[in-house]
């Protein structure tokens, strides 16, 4: 293997791609369960929008954020259990006998996630915009809200790799993914932030970092640009994939030194 | 001949549940999953959803909080039976299985042993639901027996999940099952009027609810917590005839498993 950067960085990202891709039991479900919730959810909730100071009158298009912030909680999976993996089946070993840099790894084990995240967001958006859902934002706002979801599935992506690392089991890997549905279960998900009417419920809302993601993909897709609400939600994704990957890139030294 | 039998079933059933039961309670990998989800479930639904207690033509009227409670204890009762059919699948995945069939004189306790395990587990976790939901100041207007017929149909629910499961475990023998298990009876519980009554669905989602076999338990349930109940006996027979039915499915994958060695 070549020591540029950009080569080891390909090498990997090819690897990683090809093996998501290969893998149906990864794709379907963060696809297929999403969706299905948006279904149910849009169905039993849309009298929701006739409460005072819903912001929309379709459910669908309140509802239609939650899919991108469900589809990236896969990610965090499927990143994190490759990379178990790896380490499981002595993969891991055999790259720290190449000169390979720890910042390719990590770097190129993220394109699964990457191109996972573009289809899934692709994907949601097209079933919900066939489904009846708005998109102020117009044609430029469905590009910024795919990489948007993009960002925040790459950025907890990052978690993934570093539970992989830290603890090196698949399983303990798919022991994160009831810790992360409570993160999107905290949150504004299903009623906007101003309608949660339970207090507590409200203040661990406000400030549970999904919720401005939520609200983020929301801004584009009901009220068109607002940028206030895009930044927030894009410095959050941004500032979670920074501590996924200064935390993975720690953890890698350490397993590099164990093994 | 008939009383030996039985006793046999019962020594086998209780070998079995012993063991799943004693796994359950010592791997908290089993035991606090099985508690937390229908804690996470309830704590959003309750807490998140409140406001739509509000929605015109919401008249629960013990509130929004035991309307929520009587879907999530149904939901923790079939998942109780789903999680116990993971351990099953695990068990012959392992091999332990087919060590408790060469073992066994009656292996039809190894399915009754499962089952009692499962609902071990929905007391269990019955238990710290109710708990929370008490404190949460959640309303009950139902009489004492008509709570009782509310945790009786969720052993219902709990039985004919956990027969189900069971039929899947001991055909595939593997966790890779694990979806099969959980997918149908998550789809069959989210079909059901999980979030506001029935007469306020419409479209697709009342189309499919008012045939679901989940909603009239549902419904049940939800008048049993409020001292009005309401399809009573169209809830108990649902519940009897998918126990019925997906006990002879369980039957159907143990004799299976027998010839899959």
């Amino acid at each position: 293997m070549s020591s540029s950067l950009g080569n080891q960085v390909g090498q990997l990202a090819r690897r990683s791609i090809v093996r998501t891709l290969r893998q149906p039991a990864q794709i379907v479900p963060a696809i297929v369960f999403p969706l299905f919730l948006l279904a149910v959810n849009t169905g039993g909730l849309k009298d929701a929008t006739s409460l005072p100071g819903f912001p929309t009158d379709s459910y669908l298009t309140f509802i239609l954020a939650v899919p991108f912030i469900q589809g990236a909680l896969f990610s965090v999976m499927n990143s994190g259990t490759d990379l178990a993996r790896d380490i499981e089946t002595g993969f891991l070993n055999r790259l720290a006998l190449t000169p390979l840099r720890g910042a390719a790894l990590l770097s190129g084990l993220l394109a699964g996630a990457t191109v996972l995240g573009v289809v899934q967001a692709v994907a949601y958006l097209a079933v919900g915009l066939i489904a009846g859902a708005e998109m102020a934002a117009g044609a430029g706002g469905a590009l910024v809200l795919v990489l948007l979801s993009v960002t925040i599935t790459v950025a907890f992506g990052t978690i993934g790799l570093f539970a992989a690392l830290r603890f090196g089991s698949g399983e303990a890997v798919q022991g994160l993914f009831p810790v992360f549905f409570v993160f999107l279960f905290l949150s504004a998900m299903t009623l906007p932030l101003d309608l949660l009417t339970t207090d507590w419920f409200h203040a661990i809302a406000s400030v549970n970092p999904v919720t401005y993601l939520l609200e983020a993909i929301r801004s584009l897709l009901i009220e068109g640009w607002n940028l206030g609400d895009l930044a927030l939600g894009f410095g959050i994704a941004l500032a979670i994939g920074a501590v996924g990957m200064t935390a993975a890139s720690s953890a890698l030294k350490s397993r590099l030194v164990r093994t | 001949m008939s009383e030996q039998r039985t006793a046999g079933v019962r020594d086998v059933a209780r070998g079995v549940a012993w063991r799943s039961i004693h796994n359950f309670l010592t791997n908290p990998a089993f035991l606090v999953p099985s508690l937390l989800f229908p804690l996470f479930f309830f704590v959003s639904f309750a807490g998140g959803l409140a406001a739509i207690g509000e929605v015109p033509g919401f008249d629960f009227p013990s509130g929004y909080t035991a309307f929520q409670f009587v879907f999530v204890l149904l939901q923790s009762a079939a998942f109780g039976g789903v999680f116990t059919g993971f351990a099953m699948a695990r068990d012959f995945e392992s091999g332990f299985g087919r060590r408790y069939m060469l073992a066994a004189g009656h292996r039809s306790g190894i399915v009754l042993g499962y089952a009692l395990a499962a609902l071990f587990r929905a007391f269990v976790t019955w238990t710290v639901l109710s708990a929370v939901a008490l404190v949460a100041g959640m309303e009950i207007a139902g009489s004492g027996g008509e709570i009782l017929a509310l945790y009786a149909l969720a052993v219902l629910v709990n039985v004919a999940a956990t027969m189900w499961a069971a039929g899947v475990a001991l055909r595939v023998r593997s966790i890779q099952g694990g979806p099969l298990m959980q997918f149908p009876v998550f789809l069959v519980l989210f079909l059901a009027p999980v979030y506001v009554p029935l007469d306020l669905l419409s479209g697709w989602i009342h189309a499919i609810a008012s045939i679901n076999p989940v909603t009239a338990m549902l419904e049940a349930g939800r008048g049993f917590i409020s001292g009005d109940p309401v399809l009573v006996i169209a809830a108990f027979a649902m519940g009897l005839v998918l126990s019925v039915l997906f006990a002879l499915w369980a039957k159907g994958g143990l004799r299976s498993a027998e010839a899959g060695g």
